[in-house]
């Protein structure tokens, strides 16, 4: 039976209540009669054999690429990128998708003779990956190869060294890449797509820059500008990202690039109630939900959190493609959309979403205050082609506990920012020309981003640049079951309950407002037609 | 007249001790050496002193270590028994130069005062709170009135003061703000007799108590610096801060952090991005609560070379100075008012309080009024002033108009009938 196309529900009285993710749980809500839920489509087949889909591939690029093996030769000097730990979410189960593609990349490469590579996770400006992370994504064998020889390297974008100004785009951007992926003879990259965002030129010109390279266009005007990010052809984000690809082409570094999509099988079998729909459900899934409520219940946070991100995800990869970085992309997103796209007919006044523990930037961490107003106001919220699906005006309803902890080691700059810069202001501006250099520029944080295992200091700046379409498009901003304090911090306001949050969301939009809940998992982009 | 007056009670200062270690500050006051007792007024010492009636009268933070038996043994033979407290005082003048004025008196019982001729070095200086000489002359000991058994103080319905002690009242402040000037002055003398807020230097002010809060007003009037940090635990303290001019204003909790981003410092730790200690720090901390709490974070946070001024009243208390040492830190206490060299000239503290007491409207910063009877009432709130959105706390002696109302030209201000 071929997989279901995404759908919208509209509640009745016979609906049975809805799941929302909270943080590392979940509420059964109620929602009123009349509201919808949208449903992602359902997971698409995985290909049959992921291997020999790679291989062929390599040998069969896209664009005015030449197959790989004719790209290779002894003497030359390889470099590979991958994507870091930020994708996909949750970690997959092992192998990993880097892992087939760059073994089978590393197999042309002995072919060839190729002795020169190196092997560089894109970090841009997060943390760096723990040599297991690294074991997961890469496995042992190539791993053990590379890393006890100093060639399994991590970009840094603070190394002097190790950084190559390449010169300014048309606009005046300033591109400056990690050094030996561009006077490499080739520079492979190795993406995994998990929304529409990822990927194309963004992999190279965001993934091995410096904070001079980035602050072009991780930037407050960026983000307004980019309606949405989801959506290429209407980003700034990516027409800045673009601009960046033309001039590393122009520069004559050679990218060759591979991406993945995966499809929406989310979550192992014992939480697959979560991407059933409600109505739905048999035993079964009732009881996974209920044992799995109730026991969280009686769960102290931090090892609920453990449980929680220990998750590995069973979703497959759907398609491979490398070649030429643009004629790639533009397939790539083909599939993405056809796991993903909803189409969804007009707006709607309050958005309701519940938000999970876990988003690109908290993997093994915590899901600190910032990030979740970044899931769901940079991330969520941003889920759309076209037209936001909350009018102008509306509200967003966001599900989590938004509890006031940061994981010291991971989020240093976080800490300082929440306590420090939001006490004060919440505004965008302000905050970018006020804040933002003094934090990039702190040794402190660029020590612990280049030594230890932090996000740059000026990380938590762009996620909550991330929000400023939302915060700039909608009324208001209401959390659900948030830590009070935290929550208002963010600027948004706190409620107990749904219903709470739905009266109080009518104070914006007024009496009889229409509803829509954003069902996930899975992910999906919405179409607003 | 009434008057509260704290003996020498060896048992019942204790007992007070006791019960504000168990119960919080404040709470020792039932037990201790305090009493609301009708005396007669004290007599005048001699040529110059009159009588002045209080209008009001504040509670100060070294009133509230002395009722809880916090106070350092130290101050034994500067102060002499019994003594009625109160040194934050407006009231009004009968006789000498001042009679029928409203007058602030400025407590310091120096040579002057002590019919003490020549005066020693400080008071000649016009540096009075530096007096060599308070525990001799015609007077009992004492290091201010409020301390002194011969001149009884702000919390009675009579004291006699000095008439070098007395300074007049503009019309256009309120007794509210005139009852400022005090605690106000001793914040101007800690703002300028540091003399090290050059500009740009970056200052933390630690605590926000009327002491804290009116250094913030003092250090953006009177001195230049670069940032200033506050540090404040309560929501309205955190906003009196930022109106008085304080650029950033922290928790207690997160002042290491902040003073390390302020100053681009790195950090010592056990690991990752936490906190301990930090390499560098600001240039001047001013601890204005004089805890061992207050003065670890205030090394905390100071950088090497740098400087503290303790400008609230210390007690006994244990700190690990290590950091002092070897950071080559300067401590210095800032005590009371005198003379302030200024842009203009020599200015007197008190004259400077004044005006800036009148140009940041410090007399907002009362919050209610009791009248002695409820003295038991008005030292808990003053103890838990921060608690409860409240700053300073005063005993109301004036004549009321009707019952259970006091005049007051400040709207925030909170009555207590």
């Amino acid at each position: 039976m071929s997989p279901r196309p995404g759908f919208v529900l509209e509640v009745d009285r016979s609906t049975p209540p809805t799941l929302f993710w909270h943080g590392e749980g979940f509420r059964l809500e109620r929602l009123p009669v009349g509201s919808r839920v949208i449903y992602g489509p359902e997971p698409l087949p995985a290909l049959k054999d992921p291997d020999a889909a790679i291989r062929h591939a390599l040998e069969n690029p896209l664009g005015d690429s030449a197959p790989l093996r004719t790209l290779l030769s002894a003497g030359m000097k390889l470099t590979i990128a991958f994507d870091d730990i930020s994708l996909p979410l949750p970690p997959m189960q092992a192998p990993d998708i880097r892992q087939r593609v760059i073994e089978a990349v590393l197999d042309l490469a002995a072919e060839a003779g190729v002795d020169d590579v190196v092997l560089i996770a894109a970090l841009a400006l997060h943390r760096r990956m723990t040599d297991d992370e690294l074991r997961h994504a890469l496995g042992e064998r190539i791993f053990n190869a590379f890393a006890p020889h100093g060639l399994l390297t991590q970009h840094d974008a603070e190394d002097p060294s190790n950084l190559i100004h390449l010169g300014q785009t048309d606009h005046g951007e300033d591109v400056e890449l990690n050094k030996r992926a561009v006077e490499s003879d080739l520079l492979i990259y190795v993406n995994i797509n998990l929304v529409a965002m990822d990927g194309g030129h963004k992999s190279v010109a965001t993934g091995l820059a410096s904070y001079k390279s980035l602050r072009h266009h991780h930037n407050v005007q960026t983000m307004l500008n980019s309606r949405s990010f989801m959506d290429r052809h209407h980003s700034e984000l990516h027409h800045s990202n673009w601009r960046m690809g033309k001039l590393i082409a122009d520069s004559g570094v050679k990218v060759f690039q591979i991406e993945t999509t995966l499809n929406s099988d989310t979550f192992p079998e014992q939480f697959r109630f979560l991407q059933r729909r409600e109505w739905e459900w048999n035993l079964r899934d009732r009881a996974g939900f209920l044992a799995s409520s109730k026991a969280l219940e009686r769960t102290p946070p931090e090892l609920a959190r453990r449980i929680f991100q220990s998750i590995k995800s069973p979703h497959q990869m759907t398609s491979v493609q490398a070649g030429e970085v643009g004629p790639v992309h533009d397939r790539t997103l083909e599939h993405v959309h056809q796991q993903q796209l909803v189409h969804v007919e007009g707006q709607t006044d309050i958005l309701t979403m519940g938000l999970p523990y876990i988003c690109p930037y908290n993997v093994n961490s915590i899901m600190n205050p910032i990030l979740v107003a970044c899931l769901g106001l940079g991330y969520f919220f941003n889920l759309y082609e076209g037209k936001p699906l909350v009018r102008e005006g509306g509200v967003v309803i966001m599900s989590h506990p938004t509890p006031w902890a940061f994981n010291p080691v991971h989020h240093p700059s976080y800490v300082d920012f929440f306590e420090q810069v939001l006490a004060e202001t919440t505004d965008m501006a302000e905050i970018e020309s006020k804040y933002e250099e003094a934090f990039a520029t702190d040794p402190w944080y660029i020590h612990l981003y280049r030594t230890s295992y932090a996000y740059h200091g000026v990380h938590p700046f762009y996620m909550w640049y991330w929000c400023a379409h939302a915060l700039s498009h909608v009324g208001k901003v209401i959390v659900v079951g948030g830590d009070r304090a935290a929550v208002r911090r963010l600027g948004f306001s706190p409620a107990s309950t749904l219903s709470d949050a739905l009266e109080m969301a009518e104070d914006v939009v007024g009496r009889d407002p229409s509803i829509t809940h954003l069902h996930s998992p899975p992910l999906m982009i919405t179409n607003v037609v | 007249m009434k008057a509260l007056v704290f003996e020498r009670h060896i048992a019942r200062f204790a007992a007070s001790r006791v019960a504000a270690t168990i119960g919080g500050s404040g709470h020792g006051v039932g037990v201790g050496p305090l009493e609301l007792l009708e005396t007669d007024p004290p007599e005048l010492p001699g040529e110059g002193w009159v009588r002045v009636q209080p209008r009001l009268a504040g509670i100060c933070g070294s009133d509230l270590a002395t009722l809880d038996g916090r106070s350092s043994r130290y101050f034994e033979h500067i102060v002499s028994f019994p003594f009625v407290p109160g040194h934050e005082v407006v009231g009004d003048v009968t006789g000498g130069i001042y009679d029928g004025k409203r007058v602030v008196v400025e407590p310091v019982l120096g040579c002057e005062a002590r019919g003490l001729a020549p005066p020693c070095e400080a008071c000649s200086n016009g540096d009075k709170g530096r007096c060599e000489r308070i525990a001799f002359g015609e007077l009992a000991p004492g290091l201010q009135t409020g301390y002194c058994s011969d001149t009884g103080g702000g919390w009675s319905g009579g004291l006699v003061a000095h008439e070098s002690q007395l300074h007049s009242v503009p019309e256009h402040l309120s007794d509210e703000a005139a009852v400022m000037i005090e605690p106000t002055a001793c914040a101007v003398h800690a703002a300028c007799s540091s003399a090290v807020v050059a500009s740009g230097q970056r200052v933390v002010v630690l605590g926000a108590g009327t002491l804290g809060l009116c250094t913030i007003a003092a250090l953006r009037t009177h001195a230049l610096p670069g940032a200033l940090v506050a540090v404040a635990k309560h929501p309205d303290q955190r906003r009196l801060a930022r109106e008085l001019g304080a650029d950033h204003v922290v928790a207690p909790g997160e002042v290491v952090r902040a003073a390390r981003r302020l100053t681009g410092s790195l950090a010592l730790a056990g690991s990752g991005g936490s906190v301990e200690r930090i390499t560098g720090g600001v240039d001047v901390v001013f601890d204005c609560v004089g805890s061992a709490d207050s003065l670890e974070s205030s090394l905390s946070v100071v950088r090497p070379g740098g400087e503290i001024v303790l400008v609230g009243m210390p007690g006994p208390i244990k700190v690990d100075l290590a950091p002092l040492w070897q950071r080559e830190v300067r401590l210095r206490g800032a005590y009371a008012y005198g003379t302030e060299q200024t842009p203009t000239g020599p200015r007197r503290t008190f004259d400077l309080a004044a005006e800036l007491v009148h140009d940041c409207n410090l007399g907002r910063l009362v919050s209610a009024h009791y009248p002695l009877e409820r003295y038991e009432e008005a030292i808990a709130h003053a103890a838990a002033a921060g608690k409860r959105g409240s700053v300073k706390i005063v005993f109301d002696m004036r004549r009321r108009p009707r019952a259970g109302r006091a005049p007051s030209t400040q709207t925030q201000d909170k009555e207590m009938p």
